[in-house]
């Protein structure tokens, strides 16, 4: 649309496309990952301490847990819904996983200590049943997935705010602890569950019948329908693998940041939302992946963690990712415009 | 025809192009204050592009546009809705989530000084008007909520009673039951008597003939004949509609084909007392295999319901599906692919996927019968190759995203898709719709090599000639009821255009 090329006129679309005809297609590949070569190499710049092996670490650390709750949300946006209640899911299942385990005595909350292994089993049921819901509202009974995910998002609150009623929790089970705050040869777990989180997610994307039903229902739901696909079962279904995945990256969250409590992830939302769209997965839906999603969450993690290493107005921070989310979402819209222009 | 007085609107040597393809060819029309003026034509003959310029949706053309013997051009809808036109158009175009009220006077509610809508005032007069117009509903409730019919109705009222001089009406009765047509016919007629012009479109050729003082006729974008309403035969209209000897170098269907005496296989699908609430009343029909069922009526005659009933999309409100010998209830489009139903909806939008490659899109209805939980990418291309060998279509790499095929091998992707493991009944939609000559002979060859291999086809069209062209037994379907069944008998246009 910018560069006048004429070399795609819509009258001779027939003929093999040229480079630059192919560049505009992709541009939503490549438009976040020149995002991400920008900054990186602006921070390297501004600030000597940005570009160590320690500080990749810190941003590969800082990312997991938003990382972890995206791969399910890309399910989502790639079926063109949205999920609203990530952070709340992600909240309530941490604590969930606090509140089954036996905390120390100063610990004023009356829970109900279980052995680890059960307690990580009913956490997981808890957040598999919030997705159920959310699937049954958006399919069964055909509430918009906007906002029945902001319903749910107030309903899971709500159930933290019962179980700590305003305390602390302090203690995981083990294994939970292990992954969310221990190290092996010097990799954090959590880094480790992230990136095999992200890759089972892009293995089923990529791979399976139903990653390739995840990207028909999103490409164009009325012809998934009249191919006789199960398009409910499908909605249903990324419903709750997003609601495991922000379980997921709940408990290990709650293990990594060594405490679980009210609006502890509140912040993981917006973060999550903006990973996958800025990552360029289409929030039309059908276009985009795992691999977009990557590349979202290492731009917003440069993002804030490069921010820290120069000298600015922690205030302006704030208005910094809001600009580049907004950024992300012009381009986001645009590339589907290209695409579409492309395609007729 | 209305002579000795000058007309109120006059166009001459009106011609209109899309995209190359030429809509009207130097029509002349003329309409008289106080008269009402029948135009037929085939699908896309003109008729509707025409009154679309009227209108003021179309302005750009070039001819003569003569409103009061002025000369005129609209550039706007809004410009002919201030020069005293209306138009009521085909595809019903209400808030369904309005109130009545809110609709009758949709952009021009009555408000006080200060600018707020006086709302007792406007229902008061809302609920008069459609009294008049012998519809008795409360003008408060959501118009979304009515029947179809209903709805439809209210749209044509509101024209009706919006102080128009020029109304237009295109196919106005297509969702309408036969009192709620009388009722619609008695109201024109007064209005007529009282100056207002009126032009009014339809396919039900009764019709026309019963309520206008002039007719004419459109065929391939130019205006055929003109004559009053007194002076011809529904005969005389169908025969200037489609042209005996025909122009065109297609196949015209205009003499009498014979249908085959019936020899096919058993009964696959058995449709009994289907209803679905004012589109379909108590349509019974079987499909045997090896045969092509041939479902032709005008557009609104419940054809597009029924196909989606089949394919499970809609559920009916009555009536029993027995597919192989087994009653069906389906719950979803799944449930109907796994009975071995298959469905190619009328609208390659709605069917395809743009902006993926070909041979996803060919695989995507039997994936389930080829890959458990891994996709078998290989397997995938080699069936979509061997598939788009079979139907020739162009260019022929499976790779290539379906957006930069042309219209007719989309449709045959679309057909590709079901063919691989064939279903036991095949559902299409307009098959042939917008094709050319080529193109629509490779899809009736696909289509017949499907008979042979001992399918049950049933073939859905507003077009004659797709019916004609396929079909081994026709079904003619009327404002949602079977009126007539054409098996092992004679044929033609006229024929089906008569009985429809």
């Amino acid at each position: 649309m910018a560069s006048s090329d004429s070399a795609t006129a819509p009258a001779d679309h027939k003929r093999p496309r040229g480079l630059a005809s192919f560049l505009r297609s992709q541009m939503r590949n490549i438009a976040p990952f020149l995002t991400l070569i920008f900054l990186s190499a602006f921070f390297a710049i501004a600030s000597p301490s940005f570009a160590t092996i320690d500080n990749v670490g810190n941003i590969l650390t800082q990312v997991s847990v938003t990382g972890i709750i995206a791969v399910g949300l890309t399910f989502v946006i790639l079926c063109a819904e949205i999920d609203l209640s990530v952070a709340s899911i992600a909240n309530v299942t941490g604590i969930a996983v606090a509140y089954f385990t036996l905390q120390d005595s100063y610990v004023n909350i009356a829970n109900i200590p279980m052995p680890g292994f059960a307690a990580i089993l009913l956490a997981l049921a808890l957040c598999a049943l919030l997705g159920l819901v959310n699937a049954l509202g958006l399919t069964a009974i055909g509430i918009p997935s906007f906002i029945m995910t902001l319903a749910m998002m107030q309903i899971a609150a709500g159930v933290s705010a019962l179980l700590v009623r305003g305390q602390i929790a302090y203690k995981v089970p083990p294994l939970i602890t292990t992954l969310g705050s221990g190290s092996i040869g010097g990799i954090p777990w959590i880094v480790i569950v992230a990136a095999v989180m992200l890759l089972g997610g892009h293995l089923v994307l990529t791979y399976t019948r139903f990653g390739r039903y995840v990207y028909m229902v999103g490409g164009n739901r009325e012809a998934a329908e009249f191919a006789g696909l199960n398009v409910k079962l499908i909605l249903g279904s990324v419903m709750v693998i997003s609601a495991v995945c922000s379980g997921i990256g709940g408990m290990l969250g709650v293990a990594h940041f060594g405490s679980a409590q009210q609006n502890e992830f509140d912040t993981y939302l917006l973060d999550s939302i903006a990973a996958v769209v800025v990552g360029g997965t289409s929030l039309f839906g059908g276009r985009g992946g795992i691999g977009n999603t990557i590349v979202g969450l290492f731009v917003l993690g440069v993002l804030n963690n490069g921010l820290d290493h120069v000298n600015i107005d922690s205030f302006l921070k704030i208005l910094i990712r809001g600009l580049i989310l907004l950024a992300a979402l012009i381009i986001n819209v645009y590339a589907q415009r290209l695409r579409e222009q492309a395609a007729d | 025809m209305s002579q000795g007085r000058s007309p109120i609107l006059e166009l001459n040597q009106i011609t209109k192009a899309f995209g190359g393809v030429e809509a009207l060819r130097g029509v002349d029309f003329a309409l008289h204050a106080g008269e009402i003026h029948g135009l037929v034509g085939e699908n896309g003959a003109g008729k509707s592009t025409l009154m679309k310029i009227i209108a003021g949706v179309h302005p750009e053309f070039s001819g003569r546009f003569m409103l009061d013997g002025k000369e005129t051009r609209f550039r706007s809808t809004r410009d002919a809705h201030a020069a005293g036109i209306g138009m009521v158009h085909q595809e019903l175009s209400v808030a369904p989530d309005l109130t009545v009220a809110e609709n009758v006077f949709l952009g021009n509610q009555p408000t006080n000084r200060l600018g707020f809508v006086q709302w007792r005032r406007m229902a008061r007069e809302a609920g008069e008007q459609l009294s008049r117009f012998g519809i008795d509903v409360d003008p408060m409730t959501r118009l979304g909520d009515l029947p179809i019919g209903l709805q439809q109705l209210i749209e044509i009222a509101r024209v009706l009673f919006s102080g128009a001089r020029i109304i237009i009406l295109d196919e106005p009765t297509s969702a309408l039951s036969p009192p709620e047509v009388e009722r619609l016919f008695t109201t024109l007629q007064k209005l007529r008597d009282e100056g207002t012009s009126i032009v009014f479109i339809s396919h039900f050729i009764e019709d026309i003939l019963r309520v206008s003082d002039v007719v004419t006729v459109f065929r391939n974008g130019r205006k055929i004949a003109e004559t009053a309403s007194a002076d011809t035969t529904k005969g005389a209209l169908i025969e200037a509609m489609i042209g005996r000897g025909g122009e065109k170098l297609e196949h015209s269907y205009t003499d009498d084909l014979m249908l085959p005496q019936s020899g096919a296989g058993p009964v696959v699908l058995k449709v009994d007392q289907l209803s679905l609430r004012r589109s379909l009343q108590d349509v019974s029909f079987e499909a045997r295999a090896g045969e092509v069922l041939g479902i032709y009526g005008f557009m609104g005659c419940g054809q597009l319901e029924l196909s989606r009933i089949l394919f499970g999309k809609l559920r009916p409100d009555g009536g029993t599906l027995v597919v192989d010998g087994s009653a069906k209830t389906f719950r979803s489009t799944a449930a109907a692919r796994r009975a071995g139903v298959a469905l190619v909806p009328e609208s390659r939008r709605a069917m395809l996927f743009h902006q993926e490659p070909v041979y996803k899109n060919i695989s995507i209805s039997i994936l389930e019968r080829i890959s458990a939980l891994l996709l078998k990418p290989v397997r995938e291309r080699a069936i979509a190759q061997r598939q788009v060998e079979q139907l020739q279509i162009r260019p022929p790499v499976v790779g290539l995203d379906l957006g930069m095929l042309s219209g007719g091998n989309q449709q045959k992707v679309a057909l590709a898709k079901w063919l691989t493991y064939p279903p036991r009944l095949l559902v299409l939609c307009e098959p042939t719709r917008g094709m050319d000559v080529g193109a629509k002979n490779d899809v009736i060859n696909i289509v017949r090599d499907l008979r042979a291999k001992g399918l049950a086809i049933i073939v859905l069209s507003t077009e004659p000639e797709t019916v004609l062209s396929l079909a081994d037994r026709i079904l003619v379907l009327k404002r949602g009821s079977v009126v007539r069944e054409f098996a092992g008998e004679a044929v033609s246009k006229d024929r089906l255009l008569e009985a429809a």
